[in-house]
This record gives C-alpha cells, sequence and structure tokens, in this order.
C-alpha cells in the first residue's frame, strides 16, 4: 500500500499540463518582479508555451491514464486540447494590439488564459468526477477574473460579477449532480459509473443527478435556459476576453459533456437524450429568434454562439459515433469562424477608440475590401452555406441525428439555422450593401494572420477535408 | 474524352479568370476594361470547350458520359461528376449565355466592375457543377453556394428596393434548399450512398418514406422554378437585379428546379411523383392562368417578364409530371427555349433601362420610329415568347401540351388559355412599348442598337428561329435519356405497386 502511494504515477501523458502550470508560475514571478513593463514578454512566452504544450500533443502524443485512472489521455483529448491550446494561443495573440491602444496591459492576462488552459485540458481528460470538477473550477476560477480584468470600467466589472455570481451556481448544480451520481452509484471514476450502470434504465435519483450536471455544464456552454450571462459578458468584457470566452472555454466544456455522457453515462442514454435534445431545440431557436433585434456586434456573436451551441447538441443528442465525429468536426468549425470574427470585430477601431455596432460595419466592402470578403466568408460559413467549413460541420452533426431517428429535431435545426441567416446576411448587407460612414484603422499584423489562417480554413477546408475529417474520425472512436 | 476531365476543365475554368481578374490593380478606366475583357474571353473560351462536351457526347447512350469520380469526404461522398441527354445541354445554355451577360454588363455597369466580374464567374463555375455533379452532396454545395454571388449581384447592384429584394430570394430559396438537404441525409442513411446513378438505377425508397423526401425535394425545387404561390420572390429579384443578372435569374437558375424534378424527383420517388402528379398539374395550371393575369397588369417590363416566366414554368412542370416522353422532352426543350427567350428578353429590356433609366412602360412608346432594329429583336422574341410556330418557343409549349393531354385533357385545355393569355400581355406589351407615334421628347433622341447590343441579340435571335425550325437538334440529344427515365419510372411503379400489395401482406 505504502508503495502504491510513494510510487512516482506516469507523468508523460500530463506532460504539456505540467509544462504549463510551471511556466504559468515562472512567469507570474517574471511579472510580480518585473512589474508593467514586463508584459511584451510574459505574453509572447505565454504564446510560445501553448504553442510547445500543442506541439507535444500534436507530435508525440502519450496515450493512457495517470493518476490511478483519473487522468485519461487519448486521441479524443488530443484533438480537442489542440483546439483549446489555438483559441487561447489565438486569443493572446489578439489581445496585443487592443492592450497596446487600449491602455489594457497587465501581465496577469496571459498568465490567467494560461491557467484557465490548464483547467481546460484537465476538463478534457477528467475521468473521474473529482478531476472533472477540479477542472472546471480551476478554469472558472481564472476566467472570472478575466472577464472582470478592466477593473476600472464599470461594465467590465459587472461583466465579471454577472460570470462569477451565476458561475459558482451553476458550479454548486454540477457538484450536486455529480453527488447524486455517486450516490446512486457508489463509484466517481467513469469506468466505474458505467459498470454500475449496467440495466437501461436509470434509477431517479440518478436521473436527477444527470439533470443538474447538466444544468451546470449547459451553464458553462450557454446553451438555453442556462445562457443569460452570455450576451451581457459578451459586450461588457474588454473584446479580447470576449474572443477568448467565444472559443476554448465553449470547446473544453463541450469537450467534457461529450466524455461524461458517452463514457459513464453512455448505458442510459435514453435519460439525457431527451434533455439534450429539450436545450439543443431551446439553444437554436433562442440563437436564431433573439439575434434578430441586436445592434451591437458582439452581443450579435453571443446569440450566434448560443445558437451554434444548439447545433453541436444536435450530435450530441445522437449518442453516436457519427453524432461526436460531426460533432468535433463542428467544434472545429466554430473555433475556426469565432477566432476569424473576432480578429475583424477587434479591427474595428476608429481614430475615437474601438466601436461594435453593426452599423459601424457600414461600406467596409468600400473601405478596407479584403476585410470585408474575409468576414463576409466567415457569415456565409456560419449561416452554413456551404463549400465552406460551416456547411460541413452542421451537415454531419445532422446526419448524425437523422440517423439516430431525429429528424423532427433536424428539420428544426435546419429551419433556424435559416432564420440565423437573416441576422448573418444583416452583417454582410450592411458592409457591403450600404454606404460608408468612416474608415477603420489598418489592421494590426497578428489581427490579418489570425484572419487569414481562420479564414483560409473556413473558405478552403473543402478541398482539402482529409486531415481534419480523420482526426476527428479517430477522435470520436476512441469514445465508443 | 475521360483521360482530360473536360467537365471539371470546364466547370472550373471561370475560376482561372477571377485569378487573372484578382492581378488586374486599379481603379481607373483601363484597368476596368481589362478586367470586362478578362472576364469576356474566360467566359467565351470556357463555351468554345463547352463545345467538346456536345461534341464529345453520344446521343444514343442513356447513361452518364464523360464521368469523373474521385474521392472527396471519405466514403460519405465523392467528386462524382458527369452528364447525360438531360443535363448536357443545361451545360451549353450556360457558358452560351455568360459571354453575352458579360458583354451587357459592359457598359451599364461601372461601379466595383472587378467584385461584378469575379461574382459572375464564381456563379457560372457553380452553375454549370450544379448540372454535372453526380453526387447529391456536391449538387447541394453548387446548389447553394450559387446563391452567394447572386445574392450580392442582387444586392450591390440592383435597382432601389435591391436589399428586400435580395433578402427575399435568399432566404426563401435558402429554406426551400434546408428542406431538400434534411431529405438527402435521410436518403443515405436509407441507401447508404449519395451517388446519384447507384441512387436512380438500384435503391428503391419505401412508398411512405418518399412521399416526404418527395415533399422535402420540391419545397427546394418549387421555390426555385418558382411554381405557384412560391413565387413572389422572383419579380421583386428580377426588377431589382441588373440587366445580367436577370438574364442569369431567368435563364439559367430557374432551369435548375425544373432539372431537379427530372434528375431526383421523378426518378428517384416515381410513387409519390405519381401520387402528386395532380398536385402539381392544380399548381402549374394556377400559375399558367393567374401569373399570365397578374402580367397583363404590371406597369413595371421587368416584372411582366418576371410573371411570363412563371407562367412558362408551370409549362415546364406540367410537362415533367405528365411522365411521358412527349411532355418531358417537351419540358426540357421548353426550360432551353427559355432560356434564350427570356434571357433575350431581359436583355432587350436592358437596352432600352441603359438609355432610359426606366423601365416603366408608360415612360415608353413609339420605339418603332427611331429604334426599328430594336423593335424587330424585341418582336421577334416577344413572338417566341408567345409561342409562335416557327421559333423554339412553340416547341415546348406544344409538346408539353400534347405530353398532359395524354394524361388529362382538362389540364391541357386550361394550359391553352394560357397560350392566349401570353400572347395578350406580350402583344399588349409590345403594343405600347414600340408601336405608336413617338412622342415622348425624351425619347426622340435615343439611338438604335449598337455594334455590342447587334453582337449580343444577334446569336440569340438566330437559334430562337434555328430550334424553331429545326427542334431535332436538341430532341435528339435528350431522346436516350428521357426514353431510359420513362421506362425506370414506369417500372418502378409497376413494381412499386406489387411491392406495395407484398409488403401489406407480409408485414400482417
Amino acid at each position: 500500500m505504502n508503495a502504491e502511494l510513494l510510487a512516482i504515477p506516469d507523468l508523460m501523458p500530463v506532460l504539456p499540463e505540467i509544462l504549463l502550470v510551471l511556466g504559468a508560475m515562472v512567469l507570474l514571478m517574471v511579472g510580480a518582479f518585473g512589474g508593467e513593463k514586463s508584459t511584451p514578454l510574459v505574453t509572447g512566452i505565454c504564446v510560445a508555451l501553448l504553442t510547445v504544450a500543442g506541439l507535444i500533443l500534436l507530435v508525440s502524443p502519450h496515450y493512457g491514464t495517470t493518476f490511478d485512472g483519473a487522468f485519461v489521455q487519448d486521441a479524443f483529448s488530443q484533438y480537442m486540447k489542440i483546439l483549446v491550446l489555438i483559441g487561447s494561443g489565438f486569443a493572446i495573440a489578439m489581445s496585443v494590439a487592443y492592450a497596446r491602444s487600449q491602455n489594457f496591459d497587465r501581465f496577469e492576462y496571459p498568465i490567467l488564459i494560461v491557467i484557465a488552459t490548464v483547467g481546460m485540458m484537465l476538463m478534457l481528460s477528467a475521468n473521474d468526477l473529482i478531476s472533472m470538477y477540479l477542472g472546471v473550477e480551476l478554469q472558472s476560477l481564472a476566467l472570472y477574473v478575466v472577464a472582470a480584468i478592466n477593473r476600472d470600467s464599470v461594465r467590465s466589472t459587472e461583466a465579471g460579477l454577472k460570470y462569477f455570481v451565476l458561475g459558482a451556481l451553476s458550479s454548486g448544480m454540477l457538484l450536486y449532480g455529480m453527488s447524486f451520481i455517486y450516490g446512486f452509484t457508489g463509484h466517481t471514476d467513469f469506468s466505474g459509473i458505467a459498470a454500475a450502470l449496467t440495466d437501461d434504465r436509470a434509477s431517479l435519483g440518478l436521473v436527477f443527478g444527470i439533470v443538474f450536471m447538466l444544468a451546470g455544464i449547459a451553464f458553462k456552454i450557454s446553451a438555453v435556459p442556462f445562457h443569460m450571462w452570455t450576451p451581457d459578458v459578451y459586450e461588457g468584457a474588454p473584446t479580447p476576453v470576449t474572443a477568448f470566452f467565444a472559443a476554448a472555454p465553449k470547446i473544453a466544456a463541450f469537450g467534457m459533456l461529450i466524455r461524461v455522457l458517452v463514457e459513464p453515462l453512455g448505458n442510459v442514454t435514453t435519460d439525457w437524450q431527451q434533455i439534450v435534445v429539450f436545450i439543443a431545440i431551446a439553444s437554436m431557436g433562442l440563437g436564431a429568434f433573439a439575434a434578430i433585434g441586436q445592434k451591437n456586434i458582439k452581443r450579435l456573436m453571443a446569440y450566434s454562439s448560443i445558437g451554434n451551441m444548439g447545433y453541436a447538441l444536435v450530435g450530441l443528442a445522437a449518442g453516436t459515433e457519427a453524432g461526436v465525429h460531426g460533432l468535433i468536426v463542428f467544434m472545429t468549425a466554430y473555433l475556426a469562424m469565432t477566432l476569424g470574427a473576432f480578429a475583424c470585430i477587434l479591427s474595428m477601431r476608429r481614430k475615437e477608440g474601438m466601436v461594435e455596432e453593426i452599423s459601424d460595419l457600414a461600406g467596409l466592402s468600400k473601405t478596407n475590401l479584403p476585410m470585408a470578403v474575409l468576414l463576409a466568408v466567415i457569415m456565409f460559413s456560419l449561416t452554413g452555406l456551404p463549400p465552406l467549413i460551416g456547411f460541413f460541420g452542421k451537415f454531419y452533426v445532422f446526419i448524425a441525428a437523422m440517423d439516430a431517428g431525429l429528424a423532427p429535431l433536424v428539420v428544426i435545426g435546419l429551419v433556424t439555422s435559416v432564420v440565423a441567416a437573416y441576422y448573418y446576411l444583416r452583417v454582410i448587407k450592411v458592409m457591403f450593401f450600404d454606404d460608408a460612414t468612416g474608415e477603420f484603422l489598418p489592421m494590426s499584423g497578428e489581427m490579418k494572420i489570425v484572419l487569414g489562417l481562420s479564414s483560409a480554413v473556413v473558405g478552403l477546408f473543402f478541398i482539402m477535408p482529409e486531415p481534419i475529417m480523420n482526426a476527428a474520425a479517430n477522435a470520436a472512436g476512441v469514445l465508443f | 474524352m475521360n483521360d482530360w476531365s473536360i467537365l471539371s476543365i470546364t466547370t472550373f475554368l471561370p475560376l482561372v479568370g477571377v485569378f487573372f481578374i484578382l492581378l488586374v490593380r486599379g481603379d481607373d478606366p483601363d484597368a476596368k476594361t481589362n478586367i470586362r475583357r478578362v472576364a469576356l474571353i474566360t467566359t467565351s473560351f470556357t463555351f468554345i470547350v463547352s463545345l467538346f462536351i456536345w461534341g464529345g457526347f453520344t446521343n444514343e447512350n442513356p447513361g452518364f458520359q464523360m464521368v469523373e469520380k474521385h474521392n472527396w469526404f471519405g466514403d460519405t461522398f465523392t467528386y462524382h461528376m458527369g452528364v447525360d441527354g438531360i443535363s448536357m445541354l443545361f451545360v451549353i445554355l450556360t457558358t452560351f449565355l455568360m459571354p453575352l451577360c458579360i458583354l451587357a454588363s459592359w457598359e451599364s455597369i461601372q461601379t466595383r466592375v472587378k467584385e461584378y466580374m469575379i461574382a459572375f464567374l464564381v456563379l457560372e463555375t457553380l452553375m454549370i457543377g450544379v448540372f454535372c455533379s453526380l453526387d447529391l452532396v456536391l449538387f447541394y454545395v453548387f446548389f447553394e453556394a450559387g446563391l452567394i454571388p447572386m445574392f450580392l449581384i442582387i444586392g450591390v447592384w440592383g435597382g432601389p428596393r435591391r436589399v428586400y429584394a435580395s433578402y427575399k430570394f435568399f432566404l426563401y430559396t435558402l429554406l426551400g434548399s434546408v428542406l431538400m438537404l434534411a431529405a438527402i441525409m435521410a436518403m443515405y442513411w436509407q441507401a447508404g450512398t449519395l451517388d446519384i446513378p447507384t441512387l436512380l438505377n438500384e435503391s428503391e425508397f419505401p412508398a411512405a418514406m418518399q412521399t416526404w423526401l418527395w415533399l422535402a425535394f420540391f419545397a427546394s425545387f418549387a421555390v426555385k422554378m418558382p411554381m405557384w404561390p412560391v413565387h413572389t420572390w422572383l419579380p421583386d429579384a428580377h426588377v431589382e437585379a441588373p440587366t445580367a443578372g436577370s438574364v442569369v435569374l431567368a435563364a439559367i437558375l430557374l432551369k435548375m428546379g425544373g432539372y431537379g424534378f427530372l434528375r431526383f424527383s421523378l426518378p428517384m420517388f416515381p410513387i409519390a411523383s405519381d401520387m402528386f402528379a395532380p398536385f402539381i398539374f392544380t399548381l402549374s395550371v394556377v400559375a399558367i392562368i393567374y401569373t399570365s393575369l397578374v402580367a397583363l397588369a404590371q406597369e413595371d417590363i421587368k416584372k411582366l417578364i418576371a410573371y411570363s416566366s412563371v407562367a412558362h414554368m408551370g409549362f415546364v412542370t406540367m410537362g415533367i409530371f405528365s411522365a411521358n416522353a412527349q411532355g418531358i422532352e417537351g419540358a426540357i426543350f421548353m426550360m432551353l427555349a427559355h432560356g434564350l427567350i427570356s434571357g433575350a428578353l431581359f436583355l432587350c429590356v436592358g437596352v432600352i433601362y441603359d438609355r432610359m433609366h426606366t423601365r416603366q412602360i408608360t415612360a415608353y412608346g413609339g420605339l418603332v420610329n427611331n429604334m426599328p432594329r430594336y423593335a424587330v429583336a424585341f418582336m421577334i422574341f416577344t413572338m417566341a415568347n408567345v409561342g409562335l410556330p416557327g421559333t423554339a418557343g412553340f416547341v415546348g409549349e406544344f409538346l408539353t401540351m400534347i405530353g398532359v393531354f395524354r394524361v388529362n385533357t382538362w389540364v391541357a385545355f386550361f394550359a391553352a388559355t394560357g397560350v392566349i393569355l401570353s400572347a395578350a400581355y406580350a402583344l399588349f406589351l409590345y403594343r405600347r412599348v414600340v408601336f405608336g407615334a413617338l412622342e415622348k421628347e425624351s425619347l426622340k433622341s435615343m439611338l438604335d442598337l449598337t455594334g455590342r447590343e447587334k453582337l449580343i441579340l444577334a446569336p440569340l435571335i438566330i437559334l430562337t428561329i434555328f430550334f424553331g425550325f429545326y427542334p431535332a437538334a436538341v430532341l435528339d440529344v435528350t431522346s436516350a435519356s428521357v426514353g431510359a427515365l420513362i421506362e425506370n419510372y414506369n417500372a418502378a411503379l409497376d413494381a412499386g405497386g406489387l411491392a406495395h400489395a407484398a409488403a401489406a401482406v407480409s408485414s400482417h
């Protein structure tokens, strides 16, 4: 027993996380002693750390479980972690120009993002309810601070507070649900729970637990009816923070949701399927209709992301390997589109400062044609028009749901995507059909890179779909 | 022919033009001229290349020809191209009309020429792709992606209500198409493939499922066609679109609906098609009579022609679902002829619109006095639109009516009244615009057709009359494929009836 306790667990699968944690701690020291002037250095090293972690995962991943099965590294967590690292890395890169122009130089910001990223990676690798909760909390605590990082701004602190209060509530619900699951199965580790749930029907207590846990996670992915914080936080937080919130945390929470529903609760699919179907329909519907009246582009993106989470949930509702495969493709598409869209939103800078009304984009095709074209490509992709990546994401999600016998859900999803087309088209209409009201300052270099890369993925995915499709199929395969 | 992938070359050749246009720098008149020239050369060259498709086409072969197949998205769907007698001529129609569209935009488009030409070239690629694709998802990709350039063409270069028209066009079509997408997904799980030749020849869908699939495809194609009562986007889109946009819309985009019915609804869901044929006949007859009457009351030339398009498409749907050789061949002929004639009519409207910048009928009158050549060209197309024997318009109308007469005489009777009504509105329009005394001061200075306009209209006049006298040029191409389609259709109906009864027995 003692020897077992003393033995050092296999650390190779956790290597990227360890690297990030150590790096973050060192950088904290650098920042604390170096002061504000160390911000560029800290920012640069943070991006480098995330890049290295991503490369380790990409080039030589160590699959396996460690820490007595609480942590698992497999093709699924590998793929999703790479998405998260891309989201976080680009979010930091995109904050540089903003920080310079808006006096938002805080060395804590990139470090907090790195710490949040570690939390997300733990969420994706969690193979036990306890480690899952730890991952969620590590991520959330860092995000609460990030949301309120612009502490002199009332809107930002309000956003941070709102996010904190609601987030704490959802964490509580998550934990409450987990305790029910533990109580009714006697296990916290995923394989133990799965083994305890051999009969088809779950007990009432377990269903109770699943509902609470889903409610907690639905908050993290901002699915209806736990979406209320999203528009306010998106609007209130500084835009680079919004760009970060929109991408990486949602992908991580979704990855965690997939694993917890498919692995330990895979035997009681019928019990959670109806809940997922409901929140999918509610999210798609609200995302489509509530966005129509929005004038602020960040709020628009908030509702767009609520709708997109709804589409992703359609794939999860299928509960099949094809569904998870579609979902992973969809998440890849979502990441590319979100990063591209926010690179444009962050470039909406005038001499007077940042602007964020949709009407401020008027006539962009006359003043900055490349940006207008690329943003239009992203908007058409969000609409789900072929041959852009958004179409294929939706296609694979819906085709899986169709196979799972959820034809009405598919039709509802497709019809809401037509409603959503209306407001995506409005952005394009403002850029292309309206007359210019003023020019934006030229895009900064990082934004050009982020926008160029993401719109290349969005626009040209159809030419070379196989690498992403195969990796996604591989990732989905390990869960079933 | 297989060796050099002629279909892919034709489809993607316009994108080469896009590349060259992107290389042109600057916004001065020289650059604009260069851009126009590149677009014209590309489209003309595409037309010439596409003629090799016709040249290499074997009329007797009812199957798909010049087939290309490559892996694309693993096993879900492939890049599969090919043409048969039904689709081949639509490809030629598209490539033939595009240079004329570019010429028609030569002077009328002065702002954002670069983007305009790029949009048209991309649109050409997508339209050709629709008619060549032999995989349902590939078809859907081309079909749906076409919305993007058309949305921009209407919205950026359109008339005063362009925003409304472009939204209406986009959302109407998208709503129809997503339902078709749902059906495509259902078909994938039922048949295990989305390969069109395989679906056509091997798989049969259960009768109950066919009904749903048919309705979903109908939602898409009926909007695209457009059939009454979902035609209302068309007059708006036509009125607001620039001339060349109207031409493409009327001549090619509308044909995708009819092509879809022929390619998918009829052969893949024969039982449902048979069941819904009376429904289609009803909608077609309503479209023919109602929209003809509406056309009579129009004050706007383009709107009048738009409504006449809806009426003519009524003949097409009627012919397709009569499901016999005359009806279907007539429908194909009618679509091709209408592509030439309605395209030409919109080009004629464009000629006077460029001079006067109004489309109100009342603003014109007596044009025969100072524009005799224009009057002649406009008269030929008006007569062809009416369906005068000796023009291409007659053959299609006549064949579809024979086809439907064999199925239901009353439908043929009501459709025939549409012919009379079409004569009424078309001649009424012609009289008001061209005849009468030249009284309006503003019209007196109008010049007759320029060399460029003659160059645009002459080939259309020649073809309209040529196909009127020698329809065999088209019918020879289509007959083998149509024959095979009808044979399969009837076989499926017979087998379907038996299988249906057998299933009822075995399920108990």
